[in-house]
């Protein structure tokens, strides 16, 4: 059965959805929540020298904002009797998703999407989709 | 300040200045009447040179040699045995998944690279094998090999001895370190008198060398290509020169960091094109790579055809390398001591690939280019000569080349800019108006160093750069310890498995 609905949640409107739906399914069936926030981050990307020296005040204040972001919410899921966790996290947001599916046994991704039709979007590919071609669980896509 | 008002107070500052230079090279002839006395007197003892047979060999090519071979013999061939957990390092192998979010060891060594990697690499390499023969590529290669130690020991020192500020930034670099390794030593008086002549000669090299040589390189390339004494910008560096200093101020007062980030971004790009086409040129002339291997070698202990022998030819090899990727100079040390990192010593494994990017593969290649392609013994010289050495294969090179140099220039002065406010706030403090004055100045140098030929001031500021490996490499001499140690402390725990392989 499934444990653990993971969700994608970055404040959005498509992102709320998605959390909505998997704290009501979660709730149905006694699973946990586990809210996932994902900033975007390459390791090869280049920064200049002023942006080195600042690079970990600046890491710190990003956190300090996305824990600002999910707290609220988990709060709020908690009060609603959920069991709630959340994590963090800097690097591709396909790939941690699936790096944290991986680690939890009997999950499921919750993403939410933009829903536009554009055909540009379409071919540059989603969250959603990238995580459908590789994640090692099931992935629901909200509307 | 906005963008456009940095740009207004430029052309402002330096209109009646432009003027007057165009009515006759008047503030030309002021300038160099008046530095050319102190110029000269620095130049002289900085590039003290003793007459070895016809050659002069100045002292601080020896200086910088010496402190990379005692590096290297100290660290046993550190540069040898550690590469392989260098291009572990850089390929994040090492990275723990939660530091993820802070500068990567692959981003720390980009950023340094744009620093060095530069007109040297095209310029300084044809100058060196025209007067010193095929036969100095051998000695710019065993200089660069060398160089990878004392990167590696100034680098860790750098991170080893940071100041992390109020804000959560970091300072770093061998103003820190010889002031607080120093001070640990018991030795704080002589660690601050060197931190201080560290800083201000610094500061010069940045204003010279990292800015008005490059732009007026840049200038002249443009210029060059664009027609040579016909061209629209023969008499025009100014106008060259205050577009750069617009583009340049965007980036170091604005904070436009896109532009940073795009021209970054095309740099690389233009250096594989560069080191591309050299492959290109001489897998083409493949039969004579044995031949030119051959020029190299013999050249270098025979000195045939060069000035000065065998003496002659290391000169020129040792120079270029020295000069190119700035092992011993301090400045990477700077560059890579912002790097988040629990062990000082990883950014001294990342660092010491950079001479051997920098000088044993790019400025190799270009050596390689000028002997295989047979324009060695055509009389031209610098950025002519390795401009002609590609345009054998490729008649369309020269554009491409000069629109490499505009790039690496540019990056150069962003990174020395950062060099040079680092050490004016070491010197004065973290204070908003002086490293805006600073940067002005900076902006304004970019134009004068474009519009005018002033030899002695350029001089004098590629003087105070080597200056800057006076109070460095003492600094490295003392602290060699310091290092060893950090190094014995990581091994250990590399071996005892504390520190471990993420992928």
């Amino acid at each position: 059965m499934i444990k653990t609905f993971i969700v994608g949640y970055d404040g959005t409107k498509p992102s709320e959805r998605a959390l909505e739906f998997a704290s009501r399914a979660a709730k149905g069936r006694g699973a946990s929540v586990l809210v996932v926030h994902v900033l975007e981050w390459s390791p090869y990307s280049f920064l200049t020298m002023e942006e080195i020296a600042e690079r970990h005040k600046l890491r710190e204040q990003e956190v300090i904002r996305a824990k600002a972001v999910v707290d609220p919410v988990c709060d709020k899921l908690r009060a609603d009797g959920l069991n709630v966790s959340s994590e963090v996290q800097y690097g591709d947001p396909a790939e941690i998703m699936c790096d944290i599916a991986a680690k939890h046994p009997e999950s499921i991704i919750v993403v939410g999407r933009k829903g536009t039709s554009n055909l540009a979007s379409r071919f540059m590919g989603t969250l959603g989709i990238s995580l459908i071609q590789a994640s090692p669980v099931p992935v629901t896509v909200v509307p | 300040m906005s963008i456009f008002k940095l740009g207004a107070a430029i052309v402002a500052a330096l209109t009646p200045a432009l003027a007057q230079a165009q009515e006759g090279g008047g503030i030309d002839a002021a300038i160099n009447a008046a530095v050319a006395p102190v110029s000269n007197f620095i130049v002289s003892i900085i590039f003290y040179s003793v007459q070895i047979g016809d050659v002069s060999f100045p002292l601080i090519v020896g200086w910088l040699i010496t402190a990379a071979a005692v590096c290297s013999i100290y660290f046993g061939f550190i540069q040898f045995r550690g590469v392989k957990h260098s291009l572990d390092l850089v390929r994040g192998r090492y990275a723990d998944p939660n530091d993820a979010g802070e500068v990567s060891h692959f981003q720390a060594l980009t950023t340094a690279l744009s620093a060095t990697v530069g007109l040297g690499n095209i310029a300084g390499v044809a100058v060196a094998v025209s007067i010193g023969g095929a036969g100095a590529t051998f000695w710019m290669i065993l200089a660069g090999l060398l160089g990878m130690a004392s990167k590696f020991t100034e680098c860790t020192l750098g991170v080893k001895f940071r100041r992390e500020n109020a804000d959560g930034t970091i300072s770093g670099g061998p103003m820190y370190y010889l002031s607080r390794g120093f001070a640990d030593l018991g030795k704080p008086g002589l660690g601050r008198a060197l931190a201080a002549i560290f800083s201000v000669c610094c500061i010069g090299g940045a204003i010279g060398g990292g800015n008005m040589f490059q732009a007026n390189q840049a200038a002249k390339q443009i210029a060059n290509v664009t027609g040579g004494d016909l061209s629209f910008f023969a008499d025009k560096g100014w106008l060259i020169g205050l577009v750069l200093a617009v583009v340049v101020g965007m980036v170091i007062i604005g904070g436009l960091k896109s532009i940073a980030h795009v021209t970054e971004k095309i740099v690389p790009f233009m250096a594989a094109i560069y080191v591309g086409a050299g492959i290109v040129i001489i897998v083409a002339n493949s039969d004579k790579i044995g031949w030119a291997f051959g020029q190299i070698v013999s050249g270098a202990f025979t000195g045939e055809g060069v000035a000065g022998g065998i003496l002659g030819a290391l000169i020129q090899g040792f120079k270029r390398a020295a000069f190119s990727n700035e092992a011993g100079i301090g400045s990477a040390a700077i560059a890579h001591s912002a790097v988040r990192t629990k062990e000082p010593v990883t950014e001294g494994f990342v660092a010491l690939l950079e001479p051997f990017i920098d000088t044993v593969v790019i400025c190799t290649m270009t050596a390689l280019v000028i002997v295989v392609s047979g324009t060695l013994d055509s009389g031209l010289t610098g950025v002519e000569l390795t401009s002609a050495a590609f345009a054998t294969a490729f008649p369309w090179f020269p554009v491409v080349l000069a629109v490499a140099v505009v790039l690496f220039a540019f990056s150069t002065m962003i990174s020395w800019s950062y060099y040079g406010l680092k050490a004016t706030t070491y010197l004065f403090g973290e204070n908003k108006t002086v490293e805006n004055i600073y940067k002005l100045f900076f902006c304004i140098c970019v134009v004068i160093g474009a519009s005018m030929s002033l030899g002695p001031v350029i001089d004098f500021s590629d003087s105070m750069i080597f200056a800057m490996a006076i109070p460095n490499v003492i600094g490295l001499y003392m602290l060699l310890p310091v290092v060893k140690r950090e190094l014995a402390q990581y091994q250990a725990k590399l071996a005892s498995g504390e520190i471990k392989r993420h992928r």
